[in-house]
């Protein structure tokens, strides 16, 4: 007998995005990503259309990182100490869809290097690396508003996703994001209700609807993974539902808040018991992005190249098997 | 909820003059000021001093879809009207309205159904307005069972329970309150309830506190439509605000404007 298929049906798509610009468009990237545009929830592509699937983007540091577990630091090993070969390694050995470039080695308790030194970095970034470039400040707020009207106008025309801008701290970068055409991300707080003040605010200094990317700050498998997911898919149910002031794309950072776990720094001889720790580590960055990717995160920032194949893998084959089971029409039992 | 605004209607001196002058600018900037408001649908009636309803209805719908895209509610209490209005429609129209009367109710449902229409259902009939809720149920019920029958979607019903002024039926409004719930129970999917708001305040002194405060009641019961006044900026502030103490939507701390913007 045949069994009804029940397919939810939204009213409204999720904004898209388009990160990077190409020669065409007065940039000089190679390729762009395009986040959002769906009108359905993660890979129910019965629901309605998903023009674009996830994207992975490689995250490099400005400086050296301490405390990274040798099956983190191997694959980079040779070019760990100079971010803009780091990214090249990505970008030509990992095929990265994009470099995200996180400024940890600007923040006043860290290495607190100068501005020209940081904007000079970014330069270099942007003639030896070709993909869409993310840039995530600091953190510091003052650190930050000083270091990003001269970052994004060393980018100008690339359009690339500077962040972030929160609900103390938006509108240097809003209105630098404005003047120089890159995106946003939005951050809040682990809060729903401050996830869409934020967008409000941004909207009214006439951000345009399509070059905002919320962050709802996300947390590790076993570290608040839980709550970063029912904000995430709240979220994308009321996009879908027509609230248009929730309708954007969400990224999810997997890396550093994977790697400072217990379970993905933790050596064999502290954990005998866990197994091989560079499987286990690697295990754990992919299985919190598979996480986020079904939660409804359009864009993924992450470290291992092996994790991102994994992840990978997953989104391919969770596309594929939605193909089959379109094509194979109405189950019968 | 879905705001069907109620200003262009011969009733009002302004649109009977243009109508009667056929001055479009006076419509259009009715029409669009509903619409920027949040009106999401617009009532449309010629009133009754019209010389040539037909065509005033059809000049006033042509007229308005000129400057919006909104669908229309076209009112009118004579079908010859209604088919005028809901031909010139280019958006799927309401008809406002019908009765239980069972000639009145085929000969509408006949309408809906040849231009794929809503249909708007008054829960009275030639009794007139029954002081049960009971009585409105069983006319509303009548009214879906005529469209089932025709093939129209229950969703694509509109019941109104039919407010009464308070000043003259006061004892009535818990009990029209109690059919809002009772209507949507009637059938899966449910059909849609709606109601003219500005009723209830019929001849009163403060009759804008009357509309928000029905209003934010009637949500609370059920409601998914009313015909209202969107210029009402406290109405519509009352009924954002109902609908998010309800859940509709989520909240952040400018959710007033977070609203007319979403939606």
């Amino acid at each position: 007998m045949p069994v009804e298929r029940l397919v939810e049906k939204w009213t409204s798509s999720v904004n898209e995005v388009v990160i990077g610009a190409s020669s065409s468009e007065g940039g000089k990237r190679s390729r762009v990503v395009k986040l959002g545009g769906q009108s359905a929830m993660p890979f129910l592509s019965e629901e309605g259309p998903i023009p674009n699937l996830p994207s992975i983007a490689m995250e490099v540091l400005d400086t050296q990182p301490k405390e990274w577990p040798d099956c983190l630091v191997e694959p980079f090993k040779d070019v760990i100490n100079n971010p803009v070969k780091w990214a090249k390694k990505c970008q030509d050995e990992y095929k990265a869809e994009a470099i995200c470039l996180r400024l940890l080695g600007a923040h006043p308790e860290n290495k607190n290097t100068p501005i020209d030194e940081t904007v000079n970095l970014v330069k270099e970034l942007k003639s030896s690396v070709s993909l869409p470039l993310i840039i995530w400040g600091c953190g510091n707020n003052e650190k930050d508003n000083q270091l990003f009207p001269a970052i994004s106008q060393a980018l100008k025309g690339e359009k690339c996703l500077l962040g972030t801008a929160t609900q103390d701290n938006y509108k240097i970068l809003a209105a630098t994001c404005l003047a120089d055409g890159h995106n946003i991300i939005a951050e809040s707080p682990l809060d729903i209700n401050i996830c869409k003040q934020l967008n409000i605010l941004l909207l009214d200094m006439e951000m345009p609807n399509n070059r905002i990317v919320i962050f709802p700050s996300t947390g590790a498998l076993g570290y608040g993974f839980e709550y970063s997911y029912s904000i995430m898919e709240r979220t994308r149910l009321a996009a879908l539902g027509g609230d248009k002031t929730m309708a954007y794309p969400m990224v999810a950072v997997v890396s550093n808040e994977v790697w400072k776990t217990k379970e993905a720094k933790a050596s064999e001889s502290e954990m005998p018991m866990w197994g091989k720790a560079a499987e286990r580590a690697i295990m754990w960055e992919s299985t919190t992005a598979i996480g986020f990717l079904l939660a409804g995160a359009d864009l993924l920032i992450m470290y291992h190249p092996k994790a991102i194949e994994l992840t990978r893998n997953y989104i391919n084959q969770m596309t594929v098997s939605q193909s089959v089971s379109r094509s194979a029409g109405q189950l019968t039992g | 909820m879905l705001v069907i605004g109620e200003r262009i209607n011969g009733m009002f001196n302004a649109v009977r003059k243009a109508i009667e002058t056929k001055d479009k600018k006076v419509i259009q900037d009715i029409a669009k000021k509903q619409v920027q408001a949040g009106a999401k649908m617009l009532d449309v009636n010629v009133g009754p001093a019209a010389a040539d309803d037909v065509a005033a209805m059809q000049w006033l719908v042509e007229t308005i879809q000129e400057v919006v895209d909104v669908p229309l509610a076209i009112d009118s209490a004579k079908p010859p009207v209604i088919k005028a209005g809901l031909k010139t429609c280019k958006k799927k129209p309401l008809i406002n309205s019908t009765t239980g009367e069972m000639e009145k109710l085929t000969t509408l449902v006949g309408l809906a159904k040849e231009y794929n229409a809503g249909l708007l259902g008054l829960t009275m009939d030639e009794k007139g307005i029954p002081d049960s809720a009971q009585s409105r149920l069983e006319i509303g019920l009548r009214i879906l069972a005529v469209a089932m029958e025709a093939g129209i979607p229950t969703d694509d019903i509109h019941l109104d329970p039919v407010f009464l002024p308070v000043k003259f039926g006061q004892a009535q409004i818990p009990i029209i309150l109690q059919t809002i719930k009772d209507l949507k129970a009637l059938s899966d999917p449910a059909p849609k309830t709606v109601c003219g708001l500005s009723n209830t305040s019929q001849g009163c002194l403060d009759r804008s506190i009357i509309n928000r405060t029905i209003l934010v009641m009637a949500l609370a019961w059920g409601l998914d439509e009313a015909i209202a006044d969107p210029l009402d900026k406290e109405l519509m502030d009352a009924m954002i605000t109902a609908e998010l103490l309800l859940n509709k939507f989520i909240y952040c701390d400018s959710y007033l404007t977070a609203y007319r913007k979403a939606f």
